[in-house]
Order: C-alpha cells, then structure tokens, then sequence
C-alpha cells in the first residue's frame, strides 16, 4: 500500500537522473554532509575505526601497568604525558584509562561503529530501498556522533583528567570531584558526550525501524527479511527502548552534580566536611543505568550476530538452521534482556527477594542464546564451508559467545555471583561473550561487505593472518582471567602489589598483558588491508561470495537509489543456498519461484 | 625489565615469522586464481587450522588448569554458608566445561570435516522442529535444577536474623580505609549519621549519637576480629561513595551505601589459625614466599630492602571503585576462639569511656 507508493515516487525520481551522474553533488555533499546511506555508513565505519585504535591502544596501556606495576615506559610518556609522570601511569589516571576504554569500546565502536555501519549499509540495500526513511535525520544522527566522539576524545586532555569512575559511573563517586579528580570536568563532557550520543542513537534507530516497517520492496514480507535485518530492527528497537532511560539517569546525575539536587546522594561526608545531600540514593542510578546497561550488551550483540547468520549461511552454502527459531530467540532475548538487568545488582543491597526474580530471568535468557548456538552449529553440519576470512570471524564468534556465555550461567546465579561479582571473573565473561563476539562480529561484516562498500576486495591472506593471530590471543587473553578472578582478585585495581595474597598471580598478569600486546599489534595487519584494499585491492565482481540477498544485486559504483533501474521485487526467502533443482548452489531472492517449486521454509 | 625485554623480543620474532608466512601464501598463490575468495586451498589449509584452534582451546583449558588451577577459591570457605556457595560452585563449573568441551568440538570439527570442495554439494536443510525442541528443553530443564539450588541457598544467605545470639559488628568504609564497631554489652548499635561527625579534640569520627544511650558501649577498632562459630551480623555503611565488602574466603561481599545500611549475615567456621593449616593454604602461603624470596633477591642486588616474607591472614577487601587508592583498601580479619576474642574485646575502650 503506501510501500507501493513509495516505490512509485522512487520511480519518478530515477528518471530524473542519469544513474552514476548527479551534476548536483559537490565534494561537500558526497562525502561530508551526505544523506546517502551507503556513505553514512562508511562515515561510522571509519569513526568507529579511529576510536577502536585509541581504545585498543588504553587497554594496552593499562594492561602493561597491571603486569609490571609502577614500572616506567617511554611509551607512556610519549602517549600519556602529564597521566604518567617519568613514565609511571598514576593511579588515579589507570581509572580514567580504564573508564574510557569500557566507554569508547562499548559505545562507539560496538554500538555506533558496528550497528551504524552495518545497519545504514544494509537495511536499505537488503530490504530493496531506495534509502533510509529520512535521509536528512540520518546524516544528523552521524554528525551527532561525529561530535560526541570528539567531545569524548577531548575530556582525556582537560584540567583533572577525564571520567574515572568506571564506565558505570556510579554515584556518589562519579558526582563529586572531592572524590576524584575525573569527576570534575571531564566527567561532565562525558556526560554531554553521552547525552549527544544517545540523541544520536535514537535519531539513527527510529530511522531503521520506519524504514524496515515501510520502504520494503514487494515480496520482501517479514518472514522472508534476512536475518541481519531482524537482528538490526530489533536491536533498534530495544535502543529506543532503553537509551532514553540512561538519557534521564544522566539528567539526574547532571542536576546532583550541578544544580545541588540529591537524586542519588545522601549523608556524605568528605574531605572534612559533610555535603548538604539528603534523601537520595545511588541504588536508584544503579537501577537506571543498568536498565539501559544490560540491553545494551543485546545491542552489541545482536546486530553482530546477524551479521554472522547471514555469513555463515552464505559460506555454508546452506540455509541457515530454523530461521523461524533464530528470529523467535532474537525476539526473546529482546524482551528478556529489558528484565534481567537486577543481575549487575545482586549485592547492591537492594532487597534480595529481587534477587531471586532476577536469577531466575537470567538463566532463562540463556534459552534462547543456547538455541542459536546451536543452530549455528547445525548451520555447519554437512554444508560445503568456504573458509573465507568473514566466515572464519563468525565461527569464531560462535566459539567465543558459547565460551562467554557458559560463564553467564554463574554470575547470572545470585549466589554465585556473591563471591566473583567485580573481579576480573567478571572482565573475562563479558569480555568474550560480548566484546570479542561482537568484534567479530563487526570484522565478518567488514570482510564480507568490503566490496559492496568499497568495490575492491580485501586481502584475503592477511585476514587468515589477522584472525588467526587473533583468535589465538584473544582467549590467551581471557581465558587465563577466569582464574585470576575466582583468586578474588578485584577489577579496577591500580596494581595488585599490595596483596601478598595475590604474589602468585603475577605471572599470569604477564602472560595475559604479553597476549594483549601481541593481539593488539596484529590488529596493524588488519587496519593496513582495510586502508590499502581501498585503494589498491582487487576490483571486485558484482557478487564475490555468491550470495542471495537484494544488495548484492546493485551495482558497485556510488549512486544515490541504490538501483539504476526498478527495484528488483522480491520471490523467496534469503536462504535457498544449494537448494535441489536448482543448478547454481545460490538462488537470489529476486528470482521467481520455479512452476512447482516449493517454498519449504513455512 | 627483563620481562619487558623478553616480551620485545618475541615479538619482534613473531613479526618476522608472519612475515615469512605471508611470502609463502603469496608465492604458493603466485598462479593460482588471484580472486580474494577462498579456493579450495584456502578451505583446507584452514579447515585444519580450525582443528588445531580446538587443540589450542583445550591446550589453554588444560595449561591454565594445571598452572593457575589452584588459584581459585573453591573448596576451602570459611564460613557455614561458604560450603554450599562451593558445592553449587563445583556442580555449575562441571556442567560448563562439559557443555564447552562438547560444543567446541563440534563446531570446530565440523568447520573442518564440511569444509569446501568444489563439486561437493551442501544439504538442504531449514529445519528440524525435534531438534531445536529437544535442545531448548535440556537447556530448560537443567537451568531450572540450578536456579532452584541457587534461589534456595540465596534465600538462606540473605535471611538476616538475630537468630542464634549473633554479635552485630558495623563495617564501616570511607576513602581508604575500613573502621568496624562492635556492638557491645547491649548487642545494638548506637545511632550514627555522617552529620555527627567530628574531626576535633574530642573526635567522633563514626557520627555516633554522644546522647544515645546504645552508643555508649560500642567499641570501634581498626582491625576485624571475630570469635569462630559464631553468627555475625554485618552492618555496612559509607561515609562517601560506594564501597564494596569482600571477604573472598568467606564468600562474602555486600556494598556499603551512603545514605543507607546494608547488611549481610555468615558464619566464621575456622579460625586464622586453622586457615593457616589447611593444605591448600599452607601450598599457596610457601608458592608466595618462594616468589617473595626471588624478588627479595633481585631487590637486594639493587640495594633496596628485602620483602616481609607473607603469612595467611583473612582480608576485607574493597570491591567497588571508590577513588585513586580502591587498590589498596584493606583490613585485617582474624578468627579466633572466643574467650581470645573476648579477652581482646574487653581490652577496647568503648565509645562512652573515650568521651
Ligand atoms: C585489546 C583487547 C582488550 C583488552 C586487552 C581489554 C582489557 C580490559 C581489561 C583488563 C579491563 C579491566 C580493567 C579493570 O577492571 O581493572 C577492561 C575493561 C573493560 N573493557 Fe576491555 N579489553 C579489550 C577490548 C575490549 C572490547 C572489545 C570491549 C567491548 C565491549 C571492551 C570493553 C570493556 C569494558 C566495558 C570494560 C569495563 C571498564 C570499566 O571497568 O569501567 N574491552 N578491558
Ligand atoms: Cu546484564
Ligand atoms: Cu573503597
């Protein structure tokens, strides 16, 4: 109905230009204001690029203090200055290293940098749309970002030095600069980073809804959307949900720290002096930030998730195991995750009978992600697997989210949890199952959609280097920690010296900060594929990997409209890979059906 | 530095390592088909190196067991509770490496076993609803045995009572550092507020009530000591921000809260000196003197002074970031019999006495 509309405007405006050829377009509207997806999304591939390496860069930092507490490192001095003075990383200054890296990390490269580049790429190739719904609010929702990325970047260089109460940014800590320099001004700009980034977030996520909703092409009806898609529109939709609540947590915190409100402080006494707060509580933060925070890990994740269902699925040359299952577990988890969030809270001395509730949506929410590891696994099982980079990634990704997640089952458990929340157990759970699955994530989508990016092909030779290198350190990295944390060894700390008890976990500190170092260095390997395939890789053909879905159907070359001509209509679902009667192993979902061909998936 | 060395080193090693390796990939495809997309070369080489990757799974699994496997505390609590935390413990970790073994393996075998030929033809196959409802009704029906235990054992921890004659002991945390006030005769705390604080001649650096008649025989004291088998009811508070009680090895931890008092109940069952014998602890203390012995030699061949050599004591750690020095918040905890403990308590001044 109104997609027929649409598709009839879209129609009339193709006439009016020669594909290829906009006489309009300066250098500013192509590259810098556009409101083309395809180049959006490139913008928040490259930004969230620029803030992986600096966020990589901290953890490297951090990670050689804890191995070799104290010590001094020219390198330190060159990159950190006043943080390190003679090259030793002060104390409070590791907290601000820490804070940023799990802000950047989570935020802008895993959120915005994975969900922005590959949901503004292909949500409108897929579904066979022109564009996004509103060309215009996307290309503001990225300059948003753009400007939120700076504003965090900035609060490392000012007076005090940046956040340093964690990512969390628990109150009281996080509100008063008497208790640490951080929470001075570089707590409020990362405040005002955040709240332009939500503002963003939700610009970039009501755009991805109405257009999944109403710009699909004919035939494209729900149950036939690839899972990407699915993945994408409901990560979306939990981000509506669940930003605007950490959107007024901040609000609040703001008003506590600059209007003298007492929303999360109560009864403080600092420096000498007792503070005018009364009344409030930072139990009360706990709840707001969390209820965004645990979807969040959903919004990291799933996107990179379906980026992987449709890569393996492809490289399997297979259609991916129970589709219908695969997006009844991402419709779960998206309802569960908004309930689970009390687990981040079992000893926060809220009333422990919330505890037992929340134990108990935890561990079901486990349902569902074990039913898509398995199913991924069965996606495998007798397929004809081309090893490429992308499918190495998300083999990978599934071996690290089973990994992470089996750890869930413990600290999900409230009484376990008791006893390894906020150690280092807890760094290597989330670790695996959220950061580096969903880094894979975001590599399986770059090599398999460099071409439809950039139409050139990435190396493949130097992304077996670059995930074996990496598969190998990333366990060597988080694997080890479990251990280390079940010792009791708290997270956050500066340097773990001033224990005796923990002596005999130096060693293992060593060889997980050695692993860092080297993982961290490969990733070199990958950024110089990525910036020199760009230019120089190979011309890619129309459709490398032989793939089903719509985007692989529109020409390399940059053009607004996606398609030269018509919109090409849509026949069968995304999946019908080596598919009996037929003669290629692929089947596109623009071909008809066969007379007599049945449609088996429902 | 010699690690640091060491660590330069290797990876300048490895650099050149890759290097070569990537001159043999290229030159082994120097003729080949030069498509960036997967031959069945590619298929196969790593095809076999997902079969090495599951080996490095198990290879790290069986190192870090064997290496740092007893680092965790599992097995040797110290308190009445602690057992049962441990056995659910032991029951859950089970239960996940096994499902990890199993699962690794056929992922990664099966990325090796269907790994691409040309001419093979892949099966087409959506769905099986038997399966997925087999495997969605295990998950189900073992999550559901270990929600049960642990909701039963939460129930039981978190069910603070006076009960069984406990001593209430407050825990007291500010920025560093930890303070405890015992109860007294009466067993009630005194009332407190951070607006009773005072610094002065005359401190009163808890907030206590001077007029409240409960606050005359508390005892504040800088060190945690508890009388072995029996209850406590731990109250905490905070001066400033978020901190953290943990005491791993009686597997406890509950945060303190400005604004608001948090409790949290155990039982001590062994005394420090009983600690000190167990044998997973005498192993740990004599593996930590024999690292502290080596660094004490490398700091004497640079003139500095020699470490203390380490002897087991229970600790209350801070486990919530709270500020520049959370890495160093700690008190010392000692169990002892309960006439030593009430020799030592006797011994304090009390709150009313100091005024
Ligand atoms: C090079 C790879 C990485 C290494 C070596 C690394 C290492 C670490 C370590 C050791 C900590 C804990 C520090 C502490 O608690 O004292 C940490 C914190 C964190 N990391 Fe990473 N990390 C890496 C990549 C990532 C990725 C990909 C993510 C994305 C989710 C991420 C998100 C976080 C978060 C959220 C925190 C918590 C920050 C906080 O405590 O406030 N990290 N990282
Ligand atoms: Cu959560
Ligand atoms: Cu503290």
């Amino acid at each position: 109905m109104s997609a027929e509309a649409l598709h009839a405007k879209d129609h009339g405006h193709d006439h009016g230009h020669d594909h290829g050829h906009h006489h309009k377009e300066t250098f500013i509207t192509k590259y810098i204001f556009s409101q083309d997806h395809k180049m959006i999304a490139k913008q928040y591939l490259i930004t969230g690029t620029i803030m992986g390496v600096i966020g990589v860069m901290m953890s490297i930092f951090f990670r050689m203090q804890i191995a070799w507490p104290k010590e001094s490192f020219t390198i330190f001095e060159i990159f950190l200055g006043n943080w390190a003075p003679d090259g030793v990383l002060s104390a409070d200054k590791y907290l601000a290293l820490v804070t940023i890296h799990g802000t950047i990390m989570v935020f802008f490269v895993l959120t915005a940098g994975l969900s922005g580049t590959f949901s503004n790429l292909l949500i409108p190739l897929q579904i066979g749309a022109r564009d996004m719904a509103s060309g215009f609010l996307n290309m503001v929702s990225y300059w948003l970002f753009f400007i939120s990325s700076v504003i965090m970047v900035l609060s490392l260089f000012v007076e005090g030095g940046a956040a340093s109460a964690g990512w969390t940014i628990y109150p009281p800590l996080s509100a008063l600069p008497e208790a640490i320099p951080g929470s001075g001004l570089g707590m409020t700009l990362w405040l005002v980073s955040m709240a332009i980034f939500i503002a963003s977030s939700l610009l970039g996520s009501l755009n991805y809804i109405v257009t999944v909703i109403n710009l699909r092409t004919k035939g494209m009806s729900m149950t036939r959307l690839p899972l990407t898609i699915w993945a994408f529109f409901v990560t979306a939709i939990i981000g509506v949900v669940s930003f605007p609540v950490l959107l007024s947590a901040a609000l609040l915190l703001i008003f506590d720290r600059s209007f003298g409100t007492s929303f999360y402080l109560s009864d403080i006494f600092i420096q000498g002096e007792v503070l005018h707060y009364q009344g409030g509580s930072p139990v009360l933060f706990e709840h707001l930030f969390w209820f965004l925070g645990h979807p969040e890990v959903y919004i990291v994740l799933l996107p990179a998730l379906g980026i992987t269902s449709e890569i393996i699925a492809t490289n399997s040359r297979k259609p991916i195991f129970g589709y219908r299952a695969m997006v009844a577990s991402i419709l779960a988890i998206a309802f569960l995750s908004t309930i689970v969030w009390g687990h981040h809270m079992f000893i926060s001395g809220m009333n422990p009978f919330l505890g037992s509730v929340f134990t108990f949506t935890t561990l079901l929410i486990a349902i569902p992600s074990a039913v898509k590891a398995f199913n991924y696994i069965t996606t495998l099982w007798k397929g004809n697997l081309q090893l490429n980079p992308a499918m190495l990634f998300s083999i990978g990704l599934v071996s690290t989210f089973i990994t992470g997640g089996l750890t869930g089952i413990i600290l999900g458990d409230s009484t376990l949890d008791i006893n390894v929340h906020d150690t280092y157990f807890v760094v290597a759970h989330f670790h695996l199952v959220m950061g580096i699955s969903a880094l894979y994530g975001m590599f399986a989508g770059i090599y398999h959609w460099f071409p439809r990016m950039f139409g050139r092909m990435m190396n493949k030779n130097l992304g077996y280097i670059h995930f074996w290198v990496t598969a190998v350190c990333a366990y060597g990295v988080f694997f080890p920690m479990h251990f280390i944390g079940m010792a009791g060894l708290p997270r956050r700390y500066y340097t773990n010296s001033e224990f005796p008890l923990f002596d005999d976990l130096a060693d293992v500190n060593v060889v997980i900060t050695m692993f860092a170092i080297i993982g961290g260095i490969f990733q070199l390997v990958f950024l110089y594929n990525f910036f020199s395939s760009m230019f120089y890789g190979k011309k890619a053909p129309q459709n490398p990997w032989k793939s089903n879905t719509l985007e692989w159907t529109a020409p390399v070359e940059h053009m607004h409209g996606n398609w030269p001509g018509e919109i090409p209509h849509v026949h069968r679902w995304a999946y019908d890979y080596s598919k009996p009667g037929h003669d290629d192993d692929f089947v596109p979902q623009n071909v008809p059906m066969k007379e007599g061909e049945e449609e088996l998936h429902h | 530095m010699t690690t640091g060395l060491l660590t330069f080193i290797v990876l300048i090693l490895i650099a050149i390592a890759i290097w070569q390796l990537t001159k043999i990939f290229d030159l082994s495809q120097a003729k080949a088909d030069n498509t960036q997309v997967a031959n069945d070369k590619d298929n196969n080489i790593n095809g076999y190196l997902m079969m090495g990757f599951l080996m490095f799974i198990y290879v790290i699994t069986i190192i870090s067991f064997w290496k740092w496997g007893d680092l965790p505390l599992i097995g040797n609590s110290a308190s009445e509770h602690g057992t049962s935390v441990d056995t659910l413990m032991v029951i859950s970790m089970v239960l996940i490496f096994f499902v990890q073994t199993v699962t690794q393996a056929l992922l990664h075998y099966f990325a090796f076993k269907y790994r691409g030929k040309k001419g093979r033809k892949a099966l087409y196959y959506a769905d099986n609803d038997k399966l997925e409802f087999i495997w969605t009704i295990i998950p189900v029906i073992t999550l559901a045995g270990l929600i049960l235990y642990g909701l039963f054992t939460w129930n039981e921890i978190m069910d603070v009572n006076m009960d069984d004659d406990p001593i209430v002991v407050e825990l007291y945390a500010q920025q560093f550092n930890w303070k405890a006030r015992y109860a007294g005769e009466d067993n009630v705390l005194g009332k407190a507020n951070v607006r009773l604080i005072d610094l002065g001649d005359n401190p009163n650096i808890l907030g206590l009530d001077r007029e409240d008649k409960y606050a005359q025989d508390d005892v504040i004291t800088q060190e945690l000591r508890l009388p072995v088998g029996r209850k406590v009811v731990f109250k905490m508070r905070s001066q400033d921000v978020l901190h953290s009680a943990y005491m791993p090895h009686f597997r406890m931890q509950m945060n303190c809260v400005p604004g608001q008092t948090t409790e949290f109940a155990m039982t001590p069952t062994k005394t420090t000196a009983e600690m000190r014998e167990t044998p997973k602890i005498v192993n740990k203390v004599s593996r930590i003197n024999s690292i502290r012995a080596a660094k004490s030699k490398e700091l004497a061949a640079k003139g500095e002074e020699a470490l203390e050599p380490y002897e087991f004591d229970f600790l209350l750690l801070c486990n919530k970031i709270c500020g520049e020095s959370h890495y160093n918040m700690q008190m010392k905890v000692i169990v002892e019999s309960q006439e030593d403990f009430d020799k030592w308590i006797a011994a304090q001044e009390t709150f009313g006495k100091k005024k």
